[in-house]
């Protein structure tokens, strides 16, 4: 007879989290136009769906609090409510709510019940406000919820009298009076009283019928709205009475207080969005699972099954005739395509397109230009081009961080954009593009532009830079990124902080990735990312010292030539400088950093290779260079451990493993054993 | 019918039995006799290339390719101060399952030869007396007596964990 529904919940969480991004996504747009039918439709099946599921797992409070949502909704849809934008903020927030208590069923954690409760009035006193007239709609609307909230909780304390006696089909019509008092109960004080006179012997008892009737009492400040409300639904299938049974007068202060505590949890959603716990569980969720399209899997089958194909080929070539060369090696260019297709396909899996990352963007700029006062359109485009899943959760933190720094240093409030002759509206453009093996993500605004000389300025009171220097445009907007820098003349809680922006270059520096910023003073300006697709290929340079070969990044190479014995000199140290043009570069005997033994010990005989990180430049002096491929990157650390200067190791053709060297490591590391060698 | 209830009782006594006795793949190194859980044994290779990895101790013998996954390989006779010896054909790598806080690893371990499968009751441990020595008492988990040798029988998730992997990184810095 039972059944084990748990095997269901994760399911319904996760369509329960997608709809919840779909009632956000589409509550946004009506923010923005006006209210299209089509997509408040689309809103109330994601809160429908998610109260009938919700109530089938039992998850009641979820059930009730979506309730609430989808009454509002369902009134907006017949067009007995207009969908202000005060709706759609009160809906934002129980959408936001409604995750924090799918996510507490989800992780058996506690939600806020504070604010729950705070918003479920708030929905119930906007479900109670004018519904007959448009006159009271607009009056309802000039006020603010809080206005409202405020005059509710200061109003009288009353004591209302309510008879209840429904007729005997009432359950028959799926209602159930235990849950509406449920509700009253969270208005106020609430007292039952049972009638059950009515109650027939028990073998009479027909067990749909209703024999009961109640008296209740309910203490609070409360309007008669609230209570008609919660009778609305079975109003023709019950003989109802509501009256005031006497009016005090006095405020009840803690009463006051508990609704302002609510009201202010409500108020600042983002401080409780962050909490460390709810990160928590929501890092652990999503590591688990990806979503691939049914497209891609086909794909997959498809070129398996011709891979199989092409080994039975190969496999009868063998066997019946051993002249035949031509038709092996047909097979085996055969074999060499499908396997770098399948290869591609497989990488292909581990994409998504980047609107996963961007997606997050629309609700924030509302949420944020609210409070900054601004008004600012978010243009996307490039939402479809992909990238890697592990590429696209590091580069959540610094997209968000880059598009909050553009909303609150980067875009003017409306005033000033008035006055400099610009719209009165920023926008904010988010774009995305594949170049080469990389993908290209743009952050532009048309604000203010990065003051140059304000950032020299500063830089130059933080001691970054020195006084006489004299720098081009470039280099001085590089300068954001250097750590502890802030040009905000206040600080705010959105950004400003001077934490950031060098903690977002380095987290894209260690996606292997790199970040730009133009600008023009007035005109705004760009941030630009660029990441590699993958992280789970690299193009390498093979080289050879001794024995050993060792595979070098190709991006961090920047050229590579035979030593000229008179460029080569020594200071005292012992250390060795290689002329490259104007500049001098240390050389690093990688054969001395390995402890392997070369085959040549001269500098004359082997190869420099000049390879560059952070900025720093020094020649690797190597034995030979062999092959330029693509390498599928091992980490070490899973069965080893970190080992300093290599960053991972590749499986190359013959089988054997080779280490790939992090150069960034390893210039450091050289310079220590230097340092330490003169110590 | 007879045979059959008394392979039956065999069986059964046998399963009996192993509840509190396990199973050990043991291994010649030098002149000793060394065992493993043979649970945490996942293959048994030959000795093959292999690549060294640079700054790290001599009995760290570099990485290898075991179907895709990166393997390091320690010799144990220089890990536990037995001396070199030429690797020659019956030198195999036991390829072996280590249990970590951090998870599992797989560390492959160079012997001199392979040499039995025993099934060694817990009552016929003995402690190992502390005397010092290359191996410490706490990689040990007891020395058993089988057809009049003695085995060692190695705690292998203490030695590779502790004894190798966290020894370099203290060595190392």
């Amino acid at each position: 007879m039972s059944i084990d529904l748990e095997q269901f919940h994760q399911a319904f969480f996760e369509e329960s989290f997608e709809g919840l991004d779909e009632m956000e996504n589409e509550l946004l747009e009506l923010d923005m136009g006006s209210a299209d039918r089509e997509s408040i439709n689309t809103i109330f099946r994601a809160a429908h769906s998610i109260k009938g599921g919700s109530a089938t797992f039992g998850f009641t409070d979820v059930a009730e609090f979506t309730h609430r949502m989808e009454t509002l909704l369902d009134e907006m849809r017949d067009g007995r409510r207009e969908a202000t934008s005060e709706a759609v903020n009160l809906l934002l927030g129980s959408v936001d709510c409604l995750r924090d208590l799918l996510g507490a069923q989800r992780d058996n954690s506690e939600a806020d019940k504070e604010n729950v409760i705070g918003l479920q009035q708030q929905l119930d006193e906007m479900l109670s406000t004018g519904l007959d007239s448009v006159a009271q709609i607009e009056d309802s609307n000039a006020k603010t919820s809080k206005e409202k909230q405020h005059e509710s909780s200061n109003c009288e304390e009353v004591e209302w009298l309510i008879q209840f006696h429904p007729h005997p089909h009432m359950l028959r019509t799926g209602n159930e009076p235990l849950r509406m008092f449920n509700e009253l109960a969270l208005l106020g004080e609430l007292e039952v009283r049972v009638d059950s006179s009515k109650l027939p012997a028990f073998c009479d008892i027909a067990f749909d019928e209703c024999y009961l009737s109640w008296e209740l009492v309910l203490k609070g400040s409360i309007k008669r709205e609230q209570i008609t409300e919660i009778f609305e639904w079975v109003d023709d299938d019950c003989d109802l009475s509501i009256e005031l049974k006497e009016a005090k007068t006095e405020v009840v202060p803690e009463l006051v207080d508990e609704k302002e505590e609510a009201l202010q949890s409500i108020k600042k959603p983002k401080e409780r969005r962050t909490t460390p716990e709810r990160r928590k569980s929501s890092s652990l969720s999503e590591a688990s699972s990806i979503r691939v399209g049914i497209d891609k899997i086909d794909e997959l089958v498809n070129l398996v099954s011709e891979l199989v194909i092409t080994q039975s080929m190969l496999s009868q070539t063998n066997e019946h005739d051993s002249g035949n060369q031509d038709k092996l090696l047909n097979g085996l260019a055969q074999l060499e395509r499908n396997t770098r297709e399948l290869q591609e396909s497989v990488m292909r899996i581990r994409m998504l397109p980047i609107s996963f990352a961007f997606n997050r963007f629309p609700r924030m700029v509302h949420d944020l230009t609210q409070k900054l006062d601004k008004k600012v359109e978010l243009k996307m485009s490039g939402e479809n081009t992909e990238l890697d899943k592990t590429v696209m959760e590091k580069i959540g933190d610094p997209l968000v961080h880059l598009v909050r720094n553009s909303l609150d240093h980067g875009i003017e409030t409306p005033e000033v954009r008035l006055q400099n002759g610009k719209p009165e509206v920023g926008v904010l453009h988010l774009n995305a593009y594949h170049q080469g093996g990389n993908i290209v993500i743009e952050i532009s605004d048309d604000g203010a532009g990065l003051n140059s000389e304000r950032i020299a300025a500063k830089a130059i009171a933080q001691g970054l830079i020195d006084e006489n220097e004299v720098l081009t445009k470039e280099k001085i907007y590089e300068l954001i990124f250097s750590a502890g820098f802030s040009t905000a003349e206040t600080l705010s809680d959105v950004s400003g902080r001077g934490v950031g922006m060098d903690v977002v270059k380095r987290n894209i520096k260690d996606l292997g990735g790199s970040i730009e910023v133009t600008s023009e003073e007035g005109a705004g300006s760009t941030f630009t990312i660029r990441l590699p697709l993958t992280l789970a290929i690299l193009d390498g340079q093979l080289i050879r010292v001794g024995d050993e070969t060792y595979i070098i990044p190709l991006v961090s190479i920047e050229e590579t030539f035979q030593v000229s014995y008179e460029l080569i000199n020594t200071i005292a140290n012992g250390t060795e400088l290689y002329r490259l043009r104007d500049e001098y570069i240390p050389i690093v005997r990688l054969y001395n950093i390995f402890n392997v033994i070369p085959e040549h010990t001269e500098l004359t005989e082997g190869l420099l290779v000049v390879v560059e990180s952070d900025g720093r430049k020094v020649g690797l002096f190597v034995d030979d260079l062999l092959g330029q491929q693509q390498v599928v990157i091992k980490g070490l650390e899973a069965n080893f451990r970190r080992v300093e200067g290599v960053s991972g190791a590749t499986i190359l053709g013959d089988g054997t493993v080779s280490l790939i060297l992090d150069i960034g490591g390893l210039i450091e590391f050289a310079r220590n054993r230097q340092i330490n060698a003169v110590a | 019918m007879n045979v059959v209830t008394q392979e039956m009782e065999a069986e059964v006594s046998h399963i009996i039995n192993s509840a509190d006795s396990n199973q050990y793949l043991t291994f010649i190194l030098g002149k000793e006799e060394y065992g493993i859980d043979i649970l945490r044994v996942q293959e048994i290779k030959g000795w093959d290339a292999i690549t060294t990895i640079p700054n790290t101790p001599e009995y760290i013998k570099g990485v290898i390719n075991l179907r895709g996954t990166i393997v390091p390989i320690i010799d144990l006779r220089e890990k536990l101060l037995l001396g070199n010896k030429s690797y020659g054909p019956t030198t195999v790598v036991i390829v072996l399952k280590v249990e970590s806080e951090k998870g599992n690893r797989i560390v492959g371990i160079v012997v001199d030869a392979v040499s039995d499968v025993y099934s060694i009751g817990l009552n016929e441990l003995k402690p190992a007396p502390d005397f010092g020595g290359a191996i410490g008492t706490e990689y040990v988990r007891g020395l058993a007596t089988v057809e009049e040798k003695m085995v060692i029988l190695l705690n292998i998730d203490e030695l590779l964990n502790v004894g190798v992997l966290n020894a370099i990184n203290s060595e190392v810095g």
